[in-house]
């Protein structure tokens, strides 16, 4: 049970604001169905004096989702652009008389799709997605960037993973993710540790550092990729450069885990690592 | 208002009969059993009344197969880490993906710790896949412990197959019953089983208490030591008020079994869902409705997000549950669907309901009144009830 706040509970109950704008000037979107929410925004925008006169949204998400949208909408509404943009996440918290840690997630998804809308409104009104920009995916179960993770620990003052995750969704799901968010703490808090990477070919490594380069493409590249689809792989054995991997999950089984293992697994171990390793299902 | 209380899978009420039997143990004969004194040995004879009416519930041969514990994960971490400590020559442990946490996670524990463990895959219906653990166990297996009903789906699994699967490969065998018992007759000698969980609340039974069944001659190494009681193999003073709740409790539910208190469970949970499944267009059962235990539907709303539906019940004091909690943590939804496939727009919006020989047509009435509006208030504000293909 949450402990939901009055204002929460009436803009969750009596959302404002619910729709879309015909031939709206901006759409924002953020989320998908498997993040579990999501967020539609239209705007309609004064051309001269760039105010926000009408707002509408709609949203696939919990009571706190719904309620934070909804004063999104009331927030925006008269607003010049310049001042809209200036909106953050825990601006909308606030006005909702605060929402449970573990919830701020859905004040951040309206500050994106705020952004987002702005964005498209810029580029002529077609619909912008929030995260369509080429940029750093660190957590892949939620399709959370880097740069959404560094805004949010700045903007909020973060100071642990949990944190991140309260407020991103990031490492909410298989946690796999833990150890990059963790860096971009250090990074962003000012305490980076040094990375220590070894030059030597593949062939020369020992089979203990082969090991642990096998283990650092697989965490950082090729899980988090297996990962969406519910599967993940495991290193078996390794000799020369034979390189033995077990698909898991629901990765186990599938029809297409031979083209896993060689289109997908030992490409990339070949272009991280070495031409010559060869990749076998275990 | 009273609330309509359709979430006896969480747990249960404490029937007033049990509250009773309890009450004389804790202010008038609180003695301690193993003294003695008369006044305080005398309550060995509850706790063997109880231990008796415990092991008739599920069939136990003898009533010192029964152990009693402070709930089911006791009971289930106890079977996992016996098995780690008894066989250590043994590193396997098979387990289903859809075990209740009080299973899994001691199952990563020991595999962090070195142990192979398997979580053998369930399909669409959530049904248990018996060639995957044929093909998986091996010698090397001390144990498969499989779950007797799904919480989250009622879905019944093949126990007496898997338990010979297991037999015949030299391994034990383990079941968390927590949501069979007192839903469905239980029999451990016919299904062959080794060990079994229970917790009392979901039976109408107090909080806090659990009973695990150790077949006699199955090797059980302890969890938790320091005391004679249980026979050494789980120490601590006895509880006495709350093992007389157990033991009252199990009497009931043996009670319920046979007159005719299942069958109107499954009417009223069949009138529900049959109802929503004619009012509401989108939705979707999970789980395998033909074996499933008879006061459970797990039914997904299409294109909405659980927590949302239950805010809107919880108006109507309707208390029911989600399977995603939408919390950062774990913003998946239940790994129990997950491994079912269900897709992401249905499974987030799925709502248990799990019902008791208390609740009443009218109540159901209430829930298929109510409802439907509900629904179609969330997906008028959902971005993909309208794209939906
Ligand atoms: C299948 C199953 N196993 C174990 C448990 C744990 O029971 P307790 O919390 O009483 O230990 C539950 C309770 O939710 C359950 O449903
Ligand atoms: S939780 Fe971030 S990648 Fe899985």
């Amino acid at each position: 049970m949450w402990d939901y706040t009055d204002k929460v509970m009436d803009h969750f109950k009596n959302p404002r604001n619910v729709g879309t704008i015909e031939n709206a000037d901006g759409t924002g979107q953020v989320g998908s169905l498997i993040c579990g929410d999501a967020l539609r925004l239209t705007i309609k925008v004064n051309k001269e004096t760039e105010v926000i006169e009408d707002a509408k949204f709609e949203t696939f998400g919990c009571a706190s989702a719904i309620a934070s949208s909804s004063m999104l909408t009331e927030m925006v509404k008269g607003k010049t652009l310049e001042e809209a943009s200036r909106i953050t996440n825990q601006d909308i918290a606030d006005a909702l008389g605060n929402l449970p840690a573990e919830k701020m997630h859905c004040s951040v998804m309206g500050m994106e799709a705020l952004d987002a809308a702005i964005r498209s409104y810029r580029q002529g009104g077609k619909p912008v997605e929030f995260e369509q920009q080429e940029e750093k995916i660190i957590c892949h179960c939620f399709n959370v960037s880097e740069e959404a993770i560094i805004k949010a620990v700045r903007l909020n003052h973060l100071k642990t993973v949990e944190d991140v995750t309260h407020f991103t969704k990031a490492g909410g799901a298989c946690g796999r993710c833990k150890g990059e968010i963790q860096k971009i703490l250090d990074k962003v808090n000012g305490a980076a540790p040094a990375e220590i990477t070894s030059q030597k070919p593949y062939s020369e490594k020992t089979i203990v550092e082969k090991i642990k380069a096998v283990e650092k493409v697989l965490e950082e590249e090729i899980r988090p990729k297996l990962n969406r689809d519910g599967g993940s792989a495991e290193l078996v054995d390794l000799a020369g450069s034979t390189v033995k991997i077990r698909l898991v999950g629901m990765c186990s089984g599938c029809v297409n885990a031979q083209a896993t293992i060689k289109n997908f697994i030992e490409k990339t171990l070949q272009e991280k690592l070495d031409k010559s390793i060869i990749v076998e299902q275990a | 208002m009273k609330e309509i209380y359709l979430d006896n899978n969480a747990t249960t009420r404490c029937y007033p009969q049990v509250v009773e039997a309890m009450m004389p143990y804790f202010s008038d004969k609180y003695g301690n059993a193993s003294s003695m004194h008369t006044f305080g040995g005398q309550n060995r004879h509850a706790i063997d009344a109880a231990r008796h009416q415990m092991a008739a519930l599920i069939h136990a041969a003898y009533d010192d197969e029964i152990i009693f514990t402070s709930c089911a994960t006791e009971s289930n971490d106890a079977v996992l880490f016996s098995a780690a400590e008894a066989f250590p020559d043994k590193k396997h442990i098979i387990t289903s993906a859809v075990e209740h946490p009080a299973v899994l996670e001691p199952c990563r524990l020991l595999e962090s710790r070195g142990w192979r463990i398997d979580f053998i895959r369930v399909d669409e219906q959530g049904r248990f896949d018996l060639e995957e653990l044929k093909s998986l166990i091996d010698e090397d297996t001390s144990l498969v412990s499989v779950m007797w009903a799904n919480n989250e789906t009622g879905t019944i699994f093949p126990i007496k197959e898997i338990a010979q699967i297991a037999h015949a490969h030299g391994a034990l065998f383990h079941t968390d019953a927590v949501q069979a018992a007192g839903k469905i007759p239980i029999d451990v000698q016919k299904v062959g089983a080794d060990f079994l969980s229970v917790s009392a609340h979901k039976f109408h039974g107090p909080k806090g208490i659990g009973a695990l069944y150790v077949r006699r001659g199955a090797r059980f190494v302890p969890y938790l030591v320091g005391g004679h009681q249980e026979k050494h193999r789980r120490a601590g003073t006895e509880n006495v008020p709350y093992i007389v709740g157990i033991g009252k409790a199990a009497e009931l539910a043996q009670k319920r079994l046979t007159d005719g208190s299942v069958q109107k469970i499954a009417a009223l949970r069949d009138k529900l869902e049959k109802g929503i499944v004619a009012a509401i267009p989108d939705v979707k059962i999970n789980g395998d409705v033909q074996n499933r235990v008879p006061n459970t539907t797990n039914i997904s709303f299409g294109y909405i997000e659980g927590e949302s539906i239950l805010m809107y019940l919880n108006d109507f004091h309707v208390c029911a549950s989600s399977g995603s909690a939408c919390t950062s943590g774990s913003l998946e939804p239940s790994h129990v669907l997950r491994a079912m496939k269900v897709p992401f727009e249905f499974a987030h919006g799925s709502i248990r309901f799990s019902l008791s020989d208390e609740n009443t047509e009218a109540e159901i009435d209430l829930v298929l009144k109510e409802l439907p509006p509900i629904i179609e208030r969330l997906r008028a504000i959902s971005p993909f009830y309208k794209q939906r293909s």
